[in-house]
């Protein structure tokens, strides 16, 4: 059913039977299967199907895939408002997100979390969260028990530019970096808070943020995959090793509004702008003809892999559309653990 | 000539404009509250009246700039904070509970904090958990900080403006599933003053006091008694901080029977407040004991059957209420 490919216990780059060749046709399938998924909520938003709010990740792909290849699966994340990515990239299955992003009982929440709050035990996603900066402290609450019960798991922090307001991200970088604490600070900037460019909310540099407590930090092309995931690998290692926290700017772009609905947006990004990133730094695009380049593919095969992921997300389209609703019963069902 | 109607949002925005010509130490600090007007669009149009200066974005730092609006009043401006999500206050908590709501007492009154901040309520729109909350009460419960629940577009403009001209810490909440309601608002420069109740209907035989969101359920309830026969009278307070507690007291010794509704959470909140100062008030006139109906006692679930069963509704009141008084 799932088409994002589960992953085996040790997946990206850590395994080394995995040719070259396959790893990244693997990769490319998740990021196709991400940009279809999307496609799909827009579709059932606007159609109505979709009660609430929908922020799509289209366009950011390579950032979730790039790092979660390079993830175990028992390693965690935390994720946002715009974590359909995230999730997908860590493993989950189509047909259960859409069942809860639909509010349907077979969805990873029951339906009580929908689309901005899926958590996933089986793939170590602590959860979406709908309050920017939100997760920050959960993340380095799990990199702080990963390291005390002397486990070797690494925690990806994933937060957007807009989160560098909030000042709880401070306190616990801080903590991170006095405890070397094996977590990853992602910034995922895709250059705009809801509908203002970062620059007019950013003081500074990002990167100088994390510099400040002396943390590892490095900048990457996020529409470039191989060139993310192989940053995201070596933090990840150098973390899993006990040498500490790191943070990770991945320069990106949304393509569609702040979420579905938000269609009058010239007065804060030009249609020209958005343009120009489809066309020239589109990271399925930059992925693709470099598979052809190698002669790991051709077209065709592209267009296979897309197809068949196609088929998988409407057949999970469809599994959430048909599935039941919870029982009005359940409503104070899990209140208390 | 027929009455100038305008939509909620409409009325506070105008609240906004009327206060800000005629004050320019009034301002507006939030998240895109300047040419995106917030994302509700409330105060779209006043960044070009006003200007950047006035209307001013900021970065995604709610304790940072509810803490900058607290030292902007004490230093002499007229902040108007936007917290975008009535959930988002936790964030602006020391600001406003340890520093906005004590600096006039611990200052022995030498100090002043003129600020308003404005913020939203309410569920049933699909928000899940952490958009959906009603958390008035937390506010309400603290000396030094005075609590607006408006419910029509009149009163949204009136206690606004009200609000700005206070000498003290003002929150305002506004129920965002009431944006587009219409309603009558003259275009005078007129004020509500803060702890002055409004019957919003009259009746004989049970009292209906409603909050906010929950004034047009009231109606809606009371509408479905008269079909019975049975004559409510709708009790807006408007302000849980000053309370008018002489109105929901009188009432409720002319009706002898109570119901109190607001959307926040009933345990240790807002209904509890209200019925207690009516049964203390009128216990000797009361024929039932004071019914409280709020949120049920759960974060705010997604799906919308769940959400749905959450809040009250006319249907869920109407019931109650022919309940008591039969
Ligand atoms: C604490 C908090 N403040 C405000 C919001 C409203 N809000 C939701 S998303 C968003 C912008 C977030 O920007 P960014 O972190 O860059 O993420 P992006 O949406 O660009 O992915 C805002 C202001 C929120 N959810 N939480």
């Amino acid at each position: 059913m799932s088409a994002v490919t589960s992953k085996p216990e040790t997946a990206g780059t850590a395994e080394k039977s995995t040719s070259e060749k396959e790893k990244w046709l693997h990769a490319h399938r998740q990021m196709v299967s991400i940009r279809l998924f999307e496609e799909q909520v827009n579709e059932l938003y606007t159609r109505a199907l979709m009660p609430g709010l929908a922020h799509l990740y289209s366009g950011e792909e390579a950032v979730a895939v790039g790092i979660c290849e390079a993830l175990r699966i028992d390693d965690y994340i935390t994720s946002t408002h715009r974590g359909h990515g995230h999730c997908l990239a860590k493993g989950a299955a189509p047909d259960r997100m859409f069942a809860e992003l639909l509010g349907k009982e077979a969805g990873y929440c029951r339906g009580k979390g929908g689309s901005m709050h899926i958590a996933d035990p089986a793939t170590g996603n602590l959860g979406a969260n709908a309050i920017v900066g939100g997760s920050v402290g959960i993340a380095t609450g799990a990199a702080f028990a990963a390291k005390n019960l002397g486990t070797d798991r690494v925690v990806v922090c994933f937060f957007g530019e807009g989160a560098l307001g909030q000042g709880s991200l401070y306190e616990v970088m801080n903590l991170a970096q006095l405890w070397k604490l094996p977590v990853i600070y992602v910034c995922e900037n895709n250059q705009y808070n809801e509908y203002t460019h970062y620059q007019d909310t950013t003081a500074g540099t990002i990167l100088g943020r994390a510099v400040a407590f002396g943390i590892e930090t490095a900048k990457v092309d996020g529409q470039d995959i191989r060139a993310v995931n192989k940053i995201a690998a070596g933090l990840i290692q150098r973390a899993r090793s006990g040498d500490g926290p790191a943070f990770l700017q991945c320069d990106t772009y949304r393509y569609s509004g702040h979420h579905v609905g938000d269609i009058h947006r010239e007065y804060y990004r030009s249609k020209h702008e958005e343009q120009l990133w489809k066309t020239e730094r589109d990271p399925i695009r930059l992925l693709g003809s470099w598979l052809i380049e190698q002669g790991y593919a051709d077209a065709p095969a592209l267009e296979t892999i897309s197809l068949e992921a196609r088929k998988s997300i409407e057949a999970a389209v469809k599994f959430a559309i048909d599935a039941p609703y919870p029982s009005v019963s359940e409503v104070d069902e899990d209140v208390y653990a | 000539m027929p009455e100038r109607e305008l939509t909620f949002a409409q009325a506070v925005r105008e609240a906004l404009a009327e206060e800000m010509r005629r004050d320019s130490r009034v301002c507006i600090l939030g998240e895109d509250v300047a040419e995106a007007g917030t994302p509700f669009k409330v105060l779209s149009g006043l960044v070009e009246e006003f200007g950047a200066k006035r209307v001013v974005d900021t970065p995604i730092s709610e304790a940072g700039f509810t803490g900058v609006a607290v030292g902007a009043a004490m230093a002499g401006m007229r902040p108007v904070v936007d917290i975008m999500f009535g959930d988002f206050i936790t964030l602006t908590m020391d600001q406003m509970v340890n520093q906005a709501a004590k600096v006039h007492y611990m200052s022995g009154g030498h100090w002043k904090v003129p600020m308003v901040m404005r913020t939203t309520l309410g569920a049933t729109r699909r928000s899940a958990a952490q958009h959906s909350q009603s958390l008035h009460a937390w506010f309400s419960h603290v000396p030094g900080l005075k609590v607006i629940l408006p419910s029509t577009p009149y009163d949204a403009k009136g206690l606004l403006k009200s609000a700005i001209r206070d000498e003290n810490p003002v929150v305002f909440f506004e129920d965002k599933m009431m944006y587009k309601l219409k309603g009558p608002v003259p275009e005078d420069d007129y004020t509500i003053p803060l702890g002055v109740a409004d019957v919003k209907r009259e009746g004989d035989d049970i009292t209906l006091v409603a909050t906010s969101s929950m004034v047009q359920v009231a109606l809606g309830a009371a509408d479905l008694l008269d079909r019975e026969g049975i004559s409510a009278e709708v009790v807006d307070p408007r302000t849980t901080w000053p309370l008018d507690e002489e109105t929901l007291i009188d009432s409720a010794k002319k009706t002898s029977r109570v119901i109190v509704l607001d959307e926040g959470y009933g345990r240790y909140g807002v209904t509890s407040e209200l019925a207690a100062v009516i049964a203390e008030g009128a216990f000797y006139d009361l024929d039932a004991p004071v019914k409280r109906m709020g949120a049920m006692h759960v974060p705010i679930p997604f799906s919308p059957l769940l959400e749905d069963a959450t809040v009250p509704t006319e249907q869920n009141v109407f019931e109650v209420a022919r309940s008591m008084c039969q």
